[in-house]
């Protein structure tokens, strides 16, 4: 495949608690490439946020190295864009200037005003939010936070887009119109991305690869899964897709026999 | 600013037709379908929504002005008898009298209570914007830098129960005169509430908002300017409405102490005078001044509580 933009080699980490060392993520090795999705599953509490917040930067690793296009990861940085769980928009700032902001950290250096500002408004379009630019997050309802929070991610055109369970905190008909919205994106931009998720179903329609993960503590990686599945994807369509139900009953078997949490 | 200000206005305009809602809704129960389905706005209705409106500004004024009345009711029965407390009519009178011309000037010791309160508040205009001036800078410091307020704190918890009047001979002695005195003992007591709380606002700043900044890259002035800064106004807010009662409280007994032009010395002159009913209308003034404050304050931090809305 295309070249590899997140390199992780035997990466672990450990983190200090008062009953001692707890170790979350051990031995992770993982490659993403180029345009594709790749989603992280696992039972809660296994350490595949904590995975993402490694690509983020946000954390660093206690052992192992990772690198994003060949240089060591030493912190976050806009070419690798988070959406937060739970849309982190500034509650002081309007839909267009929570963009704005991220627009104008990534590109003030060489762009004039007019510039970022059509390329804010560029990317509240995409996510289809242009009538709500002048609006407070407190004043949109949570699926069209959640889009703004997106917008501002993909605005910065980022090598990576890392999501950590974007649509997990709305009901099942936002969260199925943003999914598709998403492939659509995701097609027309040719963006990298990287999902958390705990939705067997989100997992095999938005990804190429499903990275399962064993239960923690020190939790790896158990199995990766590649969805083969032609795109652009249907979820119609793919009900009735035999590929599609192997797909969803491999990662129940994984999640659900393997990886039965005793006692969770 | 305008734009939150407008959506304000939008959000009380919801409010009035929710309000006025019911009142047409019960028509629409009783009668046709087909009438409701024309809502033509008719004299009767306008009639209505105008009563409706009456009724919920009755509503809301009653309470309070029963309650004022019978206060003075109550002062009223106490005061029949005679004795040192003066009637409600005869405090009435002498407040018409007083306030037929507040801002006299006759000598340095005889001023119309405008004067006297003009006095008082540019004391604690002075020592409380000194204050601020130094006390928030100084909260974000500890709230930002966990060693400052390891440091800091015990001296800040072991300070802050004194008594502001406490520190008015050191005032006193520093300063050799009464009035910058006065003045620095509304600069201590309105000084802990706003470290206090701006310092807790700093370290309540959520993490997302930090991770946000951390993703961005973004520099320390942004970071300031458009995520720390806005997060703490909140807080921050609560401390400068904390100070500047306390600072109100503070003022009158400083100036007791201290003499010259100011509401508080005012009291203490009209007790040596034996105008009781001054002092009684001085109780009133202050309140009414303190409750003034307070408003404000509260009318602009709710301008800037993102959170709870």
């Amino acid at each position: 495949m295309s070249k590899k933009i997140v390199q992780i080699e035997n990466v672990g980490q450990t983190f200090a608690t008062k009953k001692g060392k707890f170790t979350a993520l051990r031995d992770i090795n993982l490659d993403i490439h180029e345009g594709e999705s790749v989603s992280l599953i696992g039972h809660s509490g296994c350490g595949k946020s904590t995975l993402l917040n490694l690509i983020a930067g946000l954390t660093l690793p206690s052992s192992g190295v990772m690198l994003c296009d060949g240089r060591e990861i030493a912190g976050p940085g806009p070419e690798r864009a988070v959406v937060f769980q739970n849309h982190s928009l500034l509650p002081w700032l309007t839909c267009f200037d929570n963009v704005y902001l991220a627009v104008e950290r990534v590109f003030s250096a060489k762009e004039g005003k007019a510039k970022l500002k059509a390329r804010t408004r560029e990317a509240l379009a995409l996510v289809g939010l242009s009538h709500a630019e002048s609006k407070y997050p407190h004043e949109i309802s949570g699926g069209m936070k959640q889009r703004v929070g997106i917008a501002r991610a993909l605005s910065m055109q980022p090598r990576i887009l890392l999501m950590d369970e974007p649509f997990g905190a709305l009901d099942a008909l936002t969260r199925a119109n943003l999914q598709d919205e998403l492939m659509k994106i995701l097609a027309a931009t040719r963006a990298t991305m990287v999902m958390v998720t705990h939705d067997v179903d989100e997992a095999v329609l938005l990804s190429d690869r499903v990275v399962m993960l064993t239960n923690g503590p020190a939790a790896t990686i158990g199995e990766v899964l590649e969805v083969k599945l032609a795109r652009p994807r249907d979820r119609l369509a793919l009900a009735h897709e035999p590929m599609f139900g192997d797909c969803r009953a491999a990662i129940m078997e994984f999640l659900y026999q393997k990886q039965l949490r005793v006692a969770a | 600013m305008s734009a939150a200000a407008m959506t304000n206005q939008a959000g009380d305009a919801g409010k009035v037709t929710d309000a006025a809602r019911p009142v047409g809704a019960k028509p629409a129960a009783a009668g046709t379908p087909v009438m409701t389905a024309a809502p033509a706005p008719t004299g009767s209705g306008g009639g209505e929504r105008l009563l409706a409106a009456l009724q919920a500004v009755l509503r809301a004024v009653m309470p309070p002005v029963a309650g004022l009345a019978l206060l003075i009711g109550l002062w009223h029965l106490a005061t029949l008898n005679g004795g040192g407390i003066p009637s409600p009519a005869k405090t009435w009178d002498a407040a018409v009298v007083l306030f037929s011309d507040p801002f006299y000037r006759e000598g340095p010791n005889d001023q119309g209570i405008g004067w006297n309160v003009l006095a008082s508040l540019q004391r604690v205009g002075i020592g409380f914007s000194i204050a601020a001036l130094v006390g928030i800078p100084a909260g974000f410091l500890l709230g930002r830098f966990a060693i400052l307020s390891r440091m800091l704190n015990p001296i800040i918890s072991l300070l802050r129960p004194v008594s502001p009047l406490a520190w008015l001979p050191i005032g006193l002695l520093v300063f050799q005169r009464a009035d910058p005195a006065a003045t620095w003992t509304i600069f201590i007591c309105s000084i802990w509430p706003m470290v206090l709380n701006t310092a807790q606002g700093v370290t309540r700043v959520p993490q997302d908002y930090l991770n946000v900044a951390r993703v961005l890259k973004l520099s320390e002035w942004k970071v300031f300017t458009r995520i720390l800064f806005p997060a703490v106004l909140p807080y921050m807010l609560t401390g400068i409405r904390l100070s500047i009662g306390t600072a109100w409280l503070v003022i009158v007994a400083a100036e007791m102490l201290t003499g010259g032009v100011g509401i508080g010395f005012w009291v203490w002159d009209e007790w040596n005078n034996l105008k009781v009913e001054h002092i009684i209308i001085a109780i009133f003034v202050i309140g009414t001044v303190g409750l003034a404050l307070e408003q404000a304050l509260m009318l602009l931090a709710r301008r800037f509580n993102y959170e709870g809305r």
